[in-house]
């Protein structure tokens, strides 16, 4: 589980966070949604410690991460697995380099070991024998995937997906948000996803946070989202006609 | 004032840069590929300018010999301590800043922006230890031999030229090659070089490291590192020179 406590943040004197407390749940997929410029992005680099808070803690299962130095953040970090919203692979390495950097970085593990897990890896992301393409060569849905197979490379508590979405045609996007969700059930991982598409919110919205003008304005989960008075998550989820409709027909079914 | 700041920003990144690596295994390797990189990818244009130049400074001595007084030998004298004291260290110094400061810049700059440094932060890398470390350690170990084989070109295009233009004979320049021939100059550029190759590659590393924005913003870092690099060689070569030559 990981916890945000009354986290404030500002950039050259303009506050973006204000007063944010959430946790975000183990084993379940997390979202974090809200406009473009609301400050999703700024929470979830804080969380990470890539933004530092001016106020507030973040804690990783009760191990306060702002208050600790480099060194003690190395270790929470290794186990922090982290999807980019422009993937951030290696251009210089091969797929398969690009899944094994973090194991050479951080384990013992032999060459022969090193190998198997990142064919274990490639083979759950769906990518089988992709080991040697380098990522240039590999169209937006496949970096993607490579992206989350190098953030579970090594079986990380947390994992953290910046707009795994962006950018990826709808059918791949149900791909990748399919197997977020099923990675984090079978890891038991506390994923935190940041998003502002919709398909994901119904698909695999278990614990919803909704960020607006830097404040946490909203949370819950996907069936309470539908239900949700709240006009500013409904001038966001539901924008449009095709959306409105799909909410009136979604609580006609509940009645 | 954001020159100060610069220079602290630039201190404190220093101080990451230059800690125990997580991994010697992972630092050696990333070592001898930016040997190739910096070093052993610059042997061209320093091997090509070095031969022009060495000829050039040899003509433009012979031209210049009106005096019947002064010894034939004079063209290798000049020739050499030319090349040894100023041309190979600090020239060819300057146009390392030019090839491998921008490398460097660009390198680290797009690193930056496409969020991959950001991947390294959050794996729990030093980024800075892992990217820069292995580039300045290849700069202050091969920029030594780039400087000692630009040396050894340019007095050979020096007698290549001569004996073109027929303007004197090999036993002549061989003899000014040697006259009073300093070892100390050897160290004295030799010196210079290492300063130059650590201020080339960790300038050029800030500047990339830091970098803010997009595409743009990382051809404008390169453009920086070259140039500050390059200012950073002549005041060094400057404060060098005082301590070294004169004290």
């Amino acid at each position: 589980m990981i916890e945000v406590k009354h986290v404030n943040k500002s950039f050259n004197g303009q506050q973006v966070l204000f007063d944010i407390n959430h946790q975000f749940e183990k084993g379940k997929v997390n979202l974090i949604i809200g406009q473009s410029g609301q400050g999703k992005s700024v929470l979830a680099k804080c969380m990470v410690g890539l933004y530092e808070v001016d106020e507030g803690q973040i804690l990783f299962d009760g191990r306060n991460f702002t208050d600790m130095e480099r060194f003690e953040r190395s270790q929470i970090r290794e186990e922090i697995g982290m999807l980019f919203q422009g993937v951030a692979l290696f251009d210089s390495l091969t797929v398969e380099e690009n899944i094994m950097f973090p194991l050479t970085m951080f384990t013992n593990m032999t060459k022969g070991e090193m190998q198997k897990r990142v064919d274990f890896c490639l083979d759950r992301v769906n990518l089988t024998g992709r080991n040697k393409l380098y990522p240039a060569e590999c169209s937006g849905g496949m970096q993607k995937r490579i992206g989350i197979a190098r953030a579970i490379s090594m079986n990380p508590k947390y994992l953290f997906c910046d707009e795994p979405n962006s950018g990826l045609d709808p059918k791949t996007s149900i791909v990748i948000d399919g197997l977020i969700k099923d990675i984090t059930a079978e890891f038991d991982m506390t994923t935190v996803v940041i998003t502002h598409d919709m398909n994901s919110v119904i698909e695999i919205g278990q614990n919803i946070i909704f960020i607006h003008q830097g404040k946490k304005w909203w949370s819950g989960d996907k069936d309470s989202i539908i239900t949700t008075d709240n006009p500013e998550i409904l001038s966001f989820v539901f924008a449009s006609e095709f959306m409105k409709e799909i909410r009136s027909i979604m609580q006609e079914k509940r009645r | 004032m954001k020159l100060l700041q610069n220079i602290g920003k630039y201190t404190l990144m220093l101080t990451m840069v230059f800690t125990k690596p997580k991994k010697w295994k992972i630092f050696f390797s990333r070592l001898i590929n930016e040997l190739d990189n910096i070093g052993i990818s610059s042997l061209p244009i320093v091997g090509l300018m070095s031969t022009f130049i060495g000829g050039v400074i040899a003509l433009q001595t012979a031209s210049n010999m009106s005096n019947p007084l002064l010894p034939k030998y004079t063209v290798g004298y000049i020739t050499q301590s030319s090349t040894i004291l100023e041309f190979s260290p600090t020239i060819i110094s300057l146009i390392l800043a030019g090839k491998v400061g921008s490398n460097v810049a660009s390198e680290i700059g797009t690193m930056r922006v496409t969020e991959q440094i950001d991947a390294l932060e959050i794996m729990g890398v030093n980024s800075l230890n892992h990217l820069v470390l292995p580039k300045v350690m290849a700069a202050i170990l091969f920029f030594p031999i780039l400087i000692v084989f630009s040396m050894a070109l340019s007095m050979l295009g020096g007698w290549m030229s001569l004996m073109i233009s027929d303007l004197t004979t090999t036993e002549t320049y061989v003899l000014g090659l040697r006259a009073f021939f300093n070892p100390f100059h050897i160290t004295y550029a030799l010196t210079k070089t290492v300063v130059f190759g650590f201020l080339i590659v960790s300038i050029s590393s800030f500047y990339g490291y830091y970098v803010k924005g997009g595409s743009i913003n990382v051809g404008l870092s390169s453009t920086q590192a070259v140039v500050s690099s390059s200012i950073a060689i002549l005041i060094a070569n400057f404060i060098l020179t005082q301590l070294l030559l004169l004290s």
